[in-house]
């Protein structure tokens, strides 16, 4: 398998971690909505096509990013990078 | 039931071995049935035998889309043991361990139990201290276990590298000698050939398209051969679990699916005759009886239902494999092979009714399954016999995440491409 970062090209998959599901969105900090933490934490779609899942580009950039990926066949239909990081992020003052 | 014995083999062998029957029918589907299983696998068809030999249920079928033992049951690397460190986990695997020991008697069906042993290496101090510590637990819960030191080792492997000036020094560990290997392929047969005498129907190439419904509950299964109705429905399909589950309007478990692949390479001569696991990475390793190197590491690490993997794993296990067996650099891998595990978020299974009315649940066995295959039939059919779950698998329900009664053997939490 290869990803194409999209700061450093394509790249072997050995460079990259795998971060999981992408698709989950994590309740506020200060939620106390239990169900939606369980939810967060513990189920999954586990689709089998098309998965958005995070990786990053450890052994590269280090950029995080979000790969679209079909767990049928492997074929990459997309990487972009993660919000709140790569060219989306807003710079510290 | 035509008994399979040397007086047998004898018979056959001076009439022409014209005496053995299939050891399954190919029955039609019935309409309706007391018990539908989903998926003839190890699992399935283990349910299938305990549900009619400890259950009396023999109004049963398995619906197997392809063939039996088409899936994990034959692509593990057929590793039996129970040396678990948790209270959920060990007398379920130690009950399956006895299970294993009469297993052939018990189905007359040579399943080539060879309890040789496995032991796990350790490499650093911590990690022979973490093995006592397991090993000690094993014993309280009714399991065996033994501290081995290196002059053991050098005796009883003679290919292990035991040099000082390795990568990651062996400084001993913890077998279990019950241990062991079993034949996968003869399991999934002789449960088949059990359940079939007594009366279960497994249906080959009957692929399960949606759920039959009433209101909320499961009445029965659309399948590729047909409708078939049934009092009570049993999903055990490993690494479909998600798409099965999909077809019932359940969207969202707490599983994976990915990927792990095995390999076996070319047939030596005896080499090392008990089950070795590396600390150092992870890798665990026997020999075949046609003499094989049997092994497998990691899983690839990312959710897949492809059954192939990819090569940085690949050079991962075999690197490890070469640094525990220098000699083996220079044997010629013969094939390599990737099944879909159905992957936890804690790495412990469930066995559990529900999660509708009329279903039950037997799932999340990650890369550990094949060591379970009987105590995993014997206490899903307890479960669907008596709606109920026996002590024994009690602590592998499907709410135990929600309700926060995770088993997390590795410490590892929710990231099953990590257990």
């Amino acid at each position: 398998m290869i990803i194409t970062c999209p700061h450093c090209g394509p790249r072997d998959l050995a460079e990259f971690t795998y971060q999981g599901d992408a698709t989950l969105s994590r309740p506020e900090p200060a939620s106390t909505d239990q169900e939606a933490w369980n939810a967060y934490v513990y189920d999954r779609a586990n689709p089998a096509g098309e998965h958005r899942e995070y990786w990053q580009h450890a052994g590269g950039c280090r950029k995080f990013l979000v790969v679209t990926r079909n767990t049928l066949t492997h074929a990459i239909s997309g990487v972009e990078f993660a919000p709140a990081t790569g060219s989306s992020r807003r710079k510290r003052s | 039931m035509a008994e399979y014995s040397a007086w047998q083999v004898l018979r056959n062998a001076v009439t022409g071995n014209t005496g053995w029957k299939p050891a399954w029918r190919k029955p039609e589907p019935k309409p309706q049935y007391d018990v539908v299983i989903i998926g003839g696998g190890g699992h399935g068809l283990s349910t299938a035998y305990y549900l009619a030999a400890n259950h009396g249920l023999t109004n049963v079928a398995v619906c197997e889309k392809g063939w039996l033992g088409s899936g994990n049951i034959g692509r593990n690397t057929t590793i039996v043991r129970s040396n678990y460190l948790l209270e959920g986990n060990t007398p379920f695997y130690e009950h399956s361990m006895k299970l294993w020991e009469n297993l052939s008697h018990e189905l007359n069906y040579n399943v080539m139990f060879s309890q040789r042993g496995i032991i796990n290496l350790c490499h650093t101090p911590a990690q022979m201290d973490d093995a006592a510590r397991r090993g000690n637990a094993m014993q309280l819960m009714g399991a065996d276990s033994r501290m081995v030191m290196p002059d053991e080792l050098a005796r009883r492997i003679p290919g292990l590298d035991l040099s000082a000036n390795a990568r990651f020094p062996v400084l001993g560990g913890l077998e279990q000698p019950r241990a062991g290997t079993a034949r996968h392929d003869a399991v999934a047969w002789g449960y088949a050939r059990g359940a079939d005498r007594r009366g279960v129907d497994i249906l080959e190439n009957c692929e399960v398209t949606g759920f039959l419904r009433d209101g909320d509950r499961v009445t029965g299964v659309m399948t590729s051969r047909g409708e078939i109705r049934a009092k009570k429905v049993a999903v055990c399909v490993a690494g479909s679990t998600g798409a099965v589950m999909k077809l019932a309007g359940i969207d969202t478990l707490p599983i994976e699916s990915h990927v792990l692949q095995a390999f076996v390479t070319e047939a030596l001569k005896p080499m090392v005759d008990t089950v070795v696991t590396f600390g150092g990475g992870h890798l665990y390793l026997s020999q075949s009886d046609k003499g094989g190197l049997v092994f497998g590491g990691d899983i690839d690490g990312y959710n897949t239902y492809a059954q192939r993997g990819n090569l940085p794993i690949v050079e991962d296990v075999m690197s490890e494999a070469v640094a525990l067996f220098p000699a083996a650099a220079k044997v010629r891998l013969l094939r390599s092979w990737g099944g879909i595990m159905d992957m936890s978020m804690d790495g412990s299974p469930i066995i559990t009714t529900g999660p509708l009315p009329g279903m039950y649940l037997n799932c999340g066995w990650c890369y550990g399954g094949f060591k379970a295959t009987p105590a995993s039939g014997w206490c899903f059919a307890h479960t669907i016999a008596k709606n109920e779950p026996h002590p024994l698998n009690a602590a592998y329900s499907l709410d135990r995440f929600h309700r926060g009664y995770v088993i997390d053997e590795k410490g590892q939490g929710a990231t099953p491409w990590k257990h």
